[in-house]
């Protein structure tokens, strides 16, 4: 299908390009608006793999809550606004071989493991109903195990944030 | 549409964070890198899970994303801390359990 060829293609170079001025930035609060971009393209690819429901999630938690929290981070642990001068380590040129290098390894295994198999084009969108169903019955145990995850980080939060 | 494009795609990303968590020294700046990272593992699970027509994958990129907002919540709320006590987060100061 020609038409999810060329949403994939946009996106995806928004998303690259977003990225990489995420790890590039001087400024912390662009760095966390390029994130924005990042974040809406991925709920946009979800989509285009037939993942409303997690397209959905994907909207609210990262661009909603998520960002929300950078950008208190931001905001409580800044001396002064505008540019910063320090927001890189003094070796940062050592990440550039190192993800080159696993980029390298990463893109060899997967040229030579899925070569050029195709996606079905015609699959149905999976519906909410599914995904619940997968999550209330078989998925259940890991359900209460993430709930008890999220009280613990909320409770750890707290305690580690307040002042006394 | 290829498998493969989803998946390099993937894979690109994960890169790009991994650089950011290698050169970035501001902290809240490291914790978006981690962002990056765990984004592109969710593309690759909905990209299986579309190729293998199952579910399940879809569960598991949920999971990440609770988790996910589970790990911003408390390591933003170290990074006040550490900010509190040190009126800095560089993440290269901290250096005291260093042998």
């Amino acid at each position: 299908m020609v038409a999810q060829n060329i949403a994939f293609g946009i996106v995806a170079f928004l998303m690259i390009f977003g990225a990489i001025r995420v790890v590039t930035v001087k400024n912390v609060v662009h760095a966390a608006l390029w994130l924005v971009l990042v974040l809406s393209g991925a709920a946009a690819q979800y989509i285009i793999l037939t993942a409303e429901f997690v397209a959905v999630t994907q909207v609210l938690v990262y661009v909603g809550a998520v960002m929300v929290l950078f950008l208190f981070g931001t905001m409580l642990t800044r001396a002064q606004l505008g540019q910063e001068k320090d927001v890189n380590n003094p070796t940062w040129y050592l990440g550039i071989p190192a993800a080159g290098l696993l980029l390298t390894v990463m893109v060899i295994a997967l040229l030579s493991g899925f070569g050029d198999e195709e996606l079905p084009t015609d699959a149905p969108v999976v519906s909410t109903q599914q995904v619940s169903d997968e999550i209330f019955g078989p998925y259940l145990l890991p359900f209460w195990a993430l709930s008890f995850v999220l009280l613990v980080a909320v409770i750890g939060a707290i305690v580690l944030a307040r002042k006394d | 549409m290829l498998i493969n494009q989803f998946l390099l795609l993937g894979a690109v990303l994960f890169c790009i964070g991994v650089y950011g968590v290698i050169a970035r020294r501001n902290a809240v700046m490291v914790l978006m890198s981690i962002e990056l990272i765990l984004n592109s593992v969710n593309i690759n699970l909905l990209a299986f899970a579309l190729r293998n027509g199952s579910v399940d994958g879809h569960i598991f990129a949920l999971y990440i994303i609770a988790v996910a907002a589970a790990e911003v919540g408390v390591g933003l709320a170290l990074v006040l801390l550490v900010y509190r006590n040190r009126r800095s987060i560089a993440v290269d100061e901290l250096s005291e359990m260093k042998g």
